[in-house]
């Protein structure tokens, strides 16, 4: 089967099994939050597994999106086109500091993007006057419930924000595999394994490195888009420091080389703080363990890991 | 006027002169190999030719255009292809994945058309598939299209590096010892393939230390000592030049050269 189409059907028949399955409202917003946090993490994995990119600072950029969200409506910016504004200027952002950003190789660019990120969350934070500071904003706005009743649909909000949510993670998934099976794809899956080779080949390395990181920011902006709106309110810690961090470690917890390490590590991270109270109080110490873990017992990630187990099964 | 032309081309390592004034061409349709010991700068030649490394003098032409100081992707982009001596095979891919890679330049596709999948970029991809599974079978290799690269042979990956490198539509090749770790059935294989890609027209630049093969299938060889160019010339007029065979052949070197000979 056509892998988009096969990410296609099980992403759907998941976000489908989960309406179906959830209790409360309370289920729908940890599913819209795996959701959204899917679809950031399938940035990671765009620039992470497919060209070996390491960036601590793609907070920054949801923290645009969500930022974009909250704040242009007060000045008359209908929800959706804040929402897109958002994500076209992380976008663009990505791509004008890329190319000498990704210059830099290994922990020189963790390094560079670390800083950014912390310049993004230092705006946010102190501009109190635009985005409210350390305390956050109200979104203002849209609400996918109303999106429903066109249709005829009335929905509780938070399960219209969970099926909103839900289709993203579905789209963001199916253009991330399109993507990797695609001529640049197979370009930056190249570089990730031999940027020597790669660039013999008439690959432009930093052009395709810049892509990559642009398409990412995009990624991590929507999702930040997404949040500001199915929350309704935002805190400068969408992004911070330990946001990248959590991010990287969903994509390297499930597979950074697939979007269903994507799913996985969104969906272990995000649902066991939800299950797990007393993870709430750790959460730094959880996750430093979980990347260590991973890093020492399953480099690949959990898929890649569960993946070989079944085949030496079957064998 | 050659298809590649190189000139006076050198580069120090910490005040070492790994390659020194090395000048040479290559014309189209013939095999132009590089020999010499270990550490005569060989490899660094290619490095240089290829824009891997920037020389600190000379210059490189390709078809009459200076091309010295062009980024690699730019040199591909001008009809140059090479293999390494050292592997830069994408192990994760699988042997049709590397060679579609190859494909690059000839895709002709955009990043909105590949993000949406759309039928444009899966025609590309289906060309690519085409054109890299023709490669795979002229280098031998069409049985393990669809394994992952880190599963092959060394000899099996060195020729998977020429078809690589050939699905890419070059005019000009560089071979970095392509026979290395062959037996003797896979270095004719070797053989014939090269022999067959020159006869298409291009331009073959061989390093290799098998004399047999440099010996049969070389219009012209080079031969490089510690950095610098010692000799130059056919086949029969390197193997029984005294400063070669005092530099590199030497006694077993020329028997063998001459084996291949008979
Ligand atoms: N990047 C580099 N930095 C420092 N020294 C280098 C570098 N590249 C090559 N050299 C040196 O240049 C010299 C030539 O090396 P090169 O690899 O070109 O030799 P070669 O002729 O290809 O040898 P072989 O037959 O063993 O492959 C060696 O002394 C090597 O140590
Ligand atoms: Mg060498």
């Amino acid at each position: 089967m056509n892998p988009a189409l096969r990410t296609f059907l099980i992403l759907a028949a998941l976000v489908v099994a989960g309406a179906l399955i959830f209790p409360s409202s309370y289920y729908y917003r940890v599913g819209t939050l795996v959701w959204i946090n899917t679809l950031a993490v399938t940035g990671i994995v765009v620039l992470l597994g497919y060209v070996g990119l390491v960036s601590l600072g793609h907070a920054g950029f949801f923290a645009i999106g969500a930022y974009a969200t909250a704040i242009l409506p007060s000045y008359g910016v209908p929800s959706v086109l804040a929402a897109i504004l958002g994500a076209a200027g992380a976008g663009l952002l990505a791509a004008i500091v890329g190319r000498p950003i990704l210059r830099l190789s290994g922990y020189y660019l963790a390094i560079a993007t670390l800083g950014l990120g912390m310049l993004i969350w230092m705006v946010l934070s102190k501009e109190a006057w635009l985005t409210g500071g350390p305390d956050g904003m109200t979104v203002m706005g849209a609400n996918a419930r109303d999106l429903f009743k066109l249709v005829g649909l009335n929905l509780r909000s938070a399960e219209s924000w969970y099926w909103v949510t839900g289709t993203f993670a579905v789209l963001g998934a199916v253009l991330a595999v399109n993507l990797g099976n695609s001529p640049w794809g197979r370009a930056l899956r190249a570089i990730h394994d031999s940027d020597v080779a790669a660039s013999s080949l008439g690959i432009d390395v930093a052009k395709a490195k810049s892509m990559a990181f642009t398409i990412s920011a995009v990624y991590a902006a929507v999702a930040g888009a997404l949040l500001a709106l199915a929350n309704g309110y935002i805190t400068p810690e969408v992004g911070g420091f330990m946001h990248s961090v959590e991010m990287v470690t969903m994509a390297v917890l499930g597979g950074a080389a697939s979007v269903f390490g994507a799913l996985v590590g969104a969906l272990i991270l995000t649902a066991l703080p939800q299950v797990l109270t007393v993870f709430a109080d750790y959460e730094h110490m959880i996750l430093g363990a979980v990347m260590v873990l991973t890093m020492i017992l399953m480099r690949r990630g959990l898929v890649p890991a569960l993946v070989d187990l079944a085949k030496r099964r079957r064998k | 006027m050659s298809r590649l032309d190189i000139e006076d081309l050198g580069i120090s390592f910490g005040g070492i002169k790994a390659v020194d004034g090395v000048t040479f061409s290559a014309g189209a349709g013939e095999v132009t190999s590089i020999i010499g010991p270990n550490g005569a700068g060989k490899t660094t030649l290619f490095n240089l030719v290829s824009g891997v490394y920037t020389a600190d003098t000379g210059r490189v032409g390709i078809d009459g255009t200076d091309v010295t100081g062009k980024p690699p992707h730019l040199l591909a982009r001008a009809g140059m292809a090479r293999t390494f001596q050292n592997l830069q095979v994408f192990p994760q891919m699988t042997a049709l994945d590397n060679v579609m890679t190859g494909c690059h330049m000839i895709e002709r596709s955009n990043l909105l058309a590949d993000l949406l999948g759309l039928p444009s970029s899966r025609r590309e991809t289906a060309k690519s598939r085409e054109a890299a599974r023709e490669a795979l079978r002229r280098a031998g290799l069409e049985k393990l299209a669809e394994r992952p690269a880190s599963e092959l042979s060394y000899g099996q990956l060195k020729r998977l590096e020429i078809a690589r490198a050939l699905v890419t539509g070059c005019d000009i090749l560089l071979l970095d010892e392509p026979a290395a770790g062959c037996n003797a059935v896979e270095t004719r294989e070797v053989d014939d393939l090269i022999h067959g890609i020159a006869q298409e027209g291009k331009a073959v630049v061989l390093i290799e230390h098998d004399m047999r093969l440099v010996m049969r299938i070389s219009s012209h060889i080079v031969v490089l000592d510690q950095g610098r160019k010692i000799a130059e010339g056919r086949p029969d007029q390197i193997r029984n030049n005294p400063d070669v065979i005092a530099a590199y052949l030497g006694a077993h070197g020329a028997a063998e050269a001459e084996a291949a000979n008979a």
